[in-house]
């Protein structure tokens, strides 16, 4: 999709923080030198592209509750059901299929460690394909926003 | 613990800010009026929150795939486990890797115990992008796949508060 000069800008500033303050659009059109109401159909208009996830907190999850990796090697036919099926759980995030035996890939995340094990326990029922359950014990970098600016390989 | 807010109160603005901030022109005020507390002190709140470290980050949190990052790979490596910490350290600051994880092996399934996060626009780049990467830090060697991602079937935040009726989400 094609942005526009004012959301690539909200995008780029307001990615990895904004005002905590009783109106934080007013404050983020000031830093863009453009009006509120601008600056809410701008993010009206992500969210109806799909581009605009939400916009608040990113919990930690060390901090928030407990989470983990999950993978499953579903058979080709069963792709679709099975994502399908593990999406209904609401504590399933980030399901993608990936190039790999382990084709479905998901994060679970809950209030804590044995609601997870819970939950692997049904998925495991579920579905009847074992889930790898692969926890982080450390991390070396946490950066889930991203420049639009990539140096290479531009899309035309 | 908490600022001024009653638990009950607390548990269902996070609840509420797992969905994310209403768009409108007051959006503490309208999260207090849903949990029947004032403005002021969710606000309170929020920064205690932030100070405290609950939130990894507070902003805009978009969809890769809708704006044209399309090719998302996640590189796994099967780092001896003594050298683990320097190896993940190193590519955690390599530019361009968004998130550099450990996790245990799950032998004889899952070998790799080193995950990278390398978002682009095409996937030859970022096939490129990590050879040189391993290059670079002389881990070609490894043994190490790249798992590109085909499909988002799912792309939302963490649900960490247990509903407010347990258990009947998934019955």
């Amino acid at each position: 999709m094609n942005l526009d000069a004012l959301s690539s800008r909200l995008i780029e500033r307001f990615q990895h923080g904004m005002p905590l303050c009783a109106a934080p659009y007013q404050a983020m059109a000031d830093t863009l030198d453009c009006s509120e109401s601008e600056l809410l159909a701008c993010l009206h208009g992500l969210e109806q592209s799909g581009a605009l996830s939400r916009i608040g907190p990113v919990f930690e999850h060390r901090r928030a509750g407990a989470s983990t990796l999950v993978a499953l090697a579903v058979p080709g036919e069963r792709l679709e059901q099975v994502a399908a099926q593990i999406n209904l759980y609401p504590e399933v995030n980030h399901n993608y299929s990936r190039e790999h035996r382990y084709n479905l890939w998901f994060v679970l995340t809950g209030p804590d460690r044995p609601h997870l094990d819970r939950l692997l326990g049904q998925i495991h029922t579920a579905t009847g394909l074992t889930p790898l359950d692969l926890p982080m014990y450390a991390a070396y970098r946490i950066d889930l926003g991203f420049s639009l600016n990539f140096p290479v390989g531009e899309v035309p | 613990m908490s600022g001024r807010l009653q638990p009950q109160q607390s548990l269902h603005l996070r609840r509420l800010l797992e969905v994310g901030l209403p768009l409108l022109a007051r959006p503490y005020q309208a999260l207090a009026e849903q949990i029947g507390a004032d403005e002021r002190a969710v606000l309170e709140q929020m920064q205690y929150w932030q100070t405290e470290g609950l939130f990894r980050r507070v902003g805009l949190v978009l969809k890769h795939r809708a704006l044209g990052f399309c090719a998302n790979a996640m590189l796994v490596l099967d780092v001896p486990d003594a050298r683990v910490d320097e190896v993940g350290r190193r590519l955690g600051q390599a530019p361009g890797i968004n998130l550099c994880y450990q996790r245990p092996r799950r032998l004889p399934e899952w070998r790799y115990n080193l995950f990278c996060m390398i978002h682009g626009r095409q996937r030859e780049q970022v096939q490129a992008q990590i050879a040189a990467l391993l290059q670079a830090h002389q881990l070609s060697e490894l043994d190490h796949r790249v798992l590109f991602s085909n499909r988002a079937f799912k792309q939302c935040g963490g649900r960490y508060v247990r509903p407010a009726a347990p258990e009947s989400a998934h019955g």
